[in-house]
């Protein structure tokens, strides 16, 4: 009975959040849901980017790269034969894709599962590489596929992306796929797989001497990683509904990294925690871009100043605190129960006083 | 294609291999001592483009005089990024250097775009690097004459520096072994700094050449020169640095030849680059002339 208290709270708590996000999908405006949709997808990619650089010690910056294909796939699919021969108004759509319509869940599958496609593809050549090498290779790949997207004009319609892809996302997709990759990627790190992860994250050759398979574990890890990717993507795309090739340039990638860095390479709470502080922030910073006035001194607004501010951060943090928000701690009821608890027993010994 | 055509892209190509050999020989002197990608390089080489730029446009200086300024500036900031970004975590695991440069490279760049602005500035070409001359009908820009003779007598400055001087031997022995060169008494940060200060050196003179080669500046033009040249930098065989000219040519010149010769492909110029190393590190990672390297720990 006792271990069953955390997971009863866990159930409870993701409940009373989807209460919120039902209150909010029906009474925040716009901008707000907006931005709480941002941060379910940020937390997916950088969950993701957890389970390959922080379980298992591959340092992969090919995020992007999953992203866009996520994001094409699932927009192609959804978009309707209407808009798709408004926009390709360069070369006309290949056939099949012309004219097919698919609502949004299988289309998201099947964005998941390309990414996934793509990161076997990929994960083969560039898992046999180390450290900065498999950093570069997989950069590589990823900028591959933003060429090939800008220059594919009959099936991704090349530089002039795509438009009008339907907004299906809300809050419940958004959240409900965030809380699914969180699920998934914790007990995934829990389980025997996990431990191989985190072995391998360690010492790779000892690893392989106590009978774990490198490569396969590796390459298990990246996969998964890059289909939840590319189901954050998905979401992505029917969220901003006009993306472009150049949405999803190594700049991407280095977002992603930087949200995992602030929040604790190995920690998926501090993944969420960075998330929500990175999109907020973002948003709460926007009038840095903009001029200011202090008394008769007018700054000139800068656009791009929040970016240089974030780069700082995230230079400091590295520098100086290289653990980040959490290091690789997580968040446990057990662990509120013990800050709680004190709390507390004073206020019944002054109830018994 | 007619023969003075492909002299013609012939001369193209080399000028363009000695721009990147130029960069690259940064990226290979960095990886060969700290075996560290400096993602950071791109940037300096960015930078310099934009100092020289001001130089001309802002301060009103002769061409030439914002040209020679630039490069200790460009050392300097070089120097800078080790001295903030990368000798704090000299004893850290490599992995948090790396990220540190990737730090450092997006903090460049947003304050290019800050400092400079989005939009893409037009860089002065002086008349002397205008001019079009005529060998029996190849038809060659000066430019890229002059950008072919700075490069080969850069390439030997450096050759020079690193296999005859003192000092270039004290940054082969700190190349070495860290520990050991420290032992016998070389001052290891000192070389460090120097071998960035070299490595901004050459990819300014690189940026400025690049900018009246393809004279538009912006903000992020130097990621993918950067990337390109750390490609041919690989190519070459990390570490090496005849490796690094040889690999700076040959995409150079493979680059320029793939287009000419299939012009439809020239959307996937990019890719080429890309293809050419992921073969390279699955096939011979130790690159066309290098040796075996353990990694550092």
């Amino acid at each position: 009975m006792r271990k069953q208290i955390p997971r009863i709270l866990t159930i409870i708590s993701i409940l009373v959040f989807f209460l919120f996000l039902w209150w909010a999908e029906a009474n925040l405006d716009p901008y707000l849901r907006r931005i709480l949709n941002l941060i379910a997808i940020n937390i997916i990619w950088a969950v993701t980017f957890n389970l390959i650089f922080g379980y298992t010690g591959q340092f992969s910056l090919g995020h992007a790269g999953f992203i866009a294909i996520g994001a094409y796939v699932t927009a192609l699919l959804t978009l309707s034969p209407a808009q798709k021969e408004q926009s390709y108004f360069l070369s006309p759509c290949i056939w099949p894709l012309s004219n097919i319509q698919w609502p949004f869940l299988p289309s998201l599958i099947l964005g998941a599962l390309l990414a996934g496609v793509f990161g076997i593809l990929i994960g083969i050549p560039s898992l046999q590489l180390h450290g900065d090498y498999m950093a570069l290779v997989t950069l590589g790949f990823a900028e591959v596929i933003r060429v090939i997207n800008m220059n594919l004009q009959s099936i991704t319609n090349g530089s002039l992306g795509l438009k009008g892809i339907p907004e299906y996302t809300n809050l419940f997709w958004s959240w409900g796929c965030a809380i699914f990759t969180i699920f998934i990627v914790w007990m995934l790190g829990n389980s025997s797989y996990g431990r191989a992860f985190k072995a391998i994250r360690e010492d790779e050759i000892a690893a392989e001497t106590t009978g774990i398979s490198v490569f396969r574990h590796k390459l298990m890890a990246f996969v998964i990683a890059a289909m939840f990717t590319g189901l954050g993507g998905g979401l992505f795309a029917n969220l901003i509904s006009t993306i472009d090739p150049n949405l999803f340039s190594f700049l991407l990638s280095y977002q992603v990294l930087t949200v995992v860095v602030l929040g604790g390479v190995g920690s998926i709470t501090g993944n969420i925690l960075a998330s929500t502080i990175y999109v907020s922030l973002f948003e709460l910073l926007r009038p840095i871009d903009q001029p200011m006035t202090f008394g008769s001194l007018t700054i000139p607004g800068r656009p791009g100043m929040r970016m240089v501010l974030f780069s700082i951060i995230f230079l400091v943090v590295i520098l100086f605190y290289r653990r980040g928000l959490m290091g690789s701690n997580e968040f446990s009821w057990q662990w509120l129960f013990s800050k709680l608890r004190p709390i507390f027993k004073r206020r019944r010994m002054e109830q018994g006083e | 294609m007619d023969f003075n055509m492909f002299l013609q892209h012939l001369a193209n190509g080399i000028s363009l291999g000695g721009l990147y050999a130029l960069i690259a020989i940064g990226y290979t002197m960095v990886y060969g001592i700290l075996r560290l990608i400096n993602f950071a390089h791109g940037d300096i080489f960015m930078m310099s483009a934009y100092m020289a730029f001001y130089g001309i446009s802002l301060f009103a200086l002769p061409w030439y005089m914002s040209f020679v300024l630039t490069i200790p500036l460009a050392a300097i900031l070089g120097m800078a990024v080790e001295r903030v970004a990368y000798r704090p975590l000299r004893e850290a695991p490599r992995i948090s250097t790396l990220i540190s440069a990737i730090g450092v490279s997006l903090l460049l760049e947003n304050v290019g775009i800050v400092v400079f602005g989005g939009r893409p500035k037009a860089f002065p070409r002086p008349p002397l690097f205008a001019q079009e001359w005529n060998f029996k009908g190849v038809r060659i820009l000066s430019l890229t004459f002059f950008i072919i003779a700075i490069s080969c007598v850069l390439l030997v400055g450096v050759f020079y520096l690193v296999y005859r001087t003192k000092t270039g031997r004290a940054m082969r022995a700190v190349a070495w072994d860290f520990e050991v060169a420290r032992l016998m008494g070389i001052n290891v940060n000192q070389v460090i700094s120097l071998t960035f200060a070299i490595g901004s050196i050459l990819a300014a003179a690189g940026s400025i050449m690049w900018g009246m080669k393809f004279p538009q500046l912006l903000p992020l033009m130097g990621v993918i020169p950067g990337l390109k040249c750390f490609i041919a930098a690989v190519v070459g065989g990390i570490g090496s640095i005849p490796g690094a000219m040889l690999g700076g040519f040959l995409l150079g010149v493979g680059e320029i030849m793939i287009v000419a010769f299939f012009p439809e492909l020239a959307g996937f110029k990019y890719a080429f680059a890309y293809l050419a190393l992921i073969l390279i590190l699955l096939l011979k990672p130790t690159g066309l002339l290098g040796k075996v390297v353990e990694e550092k720990a």
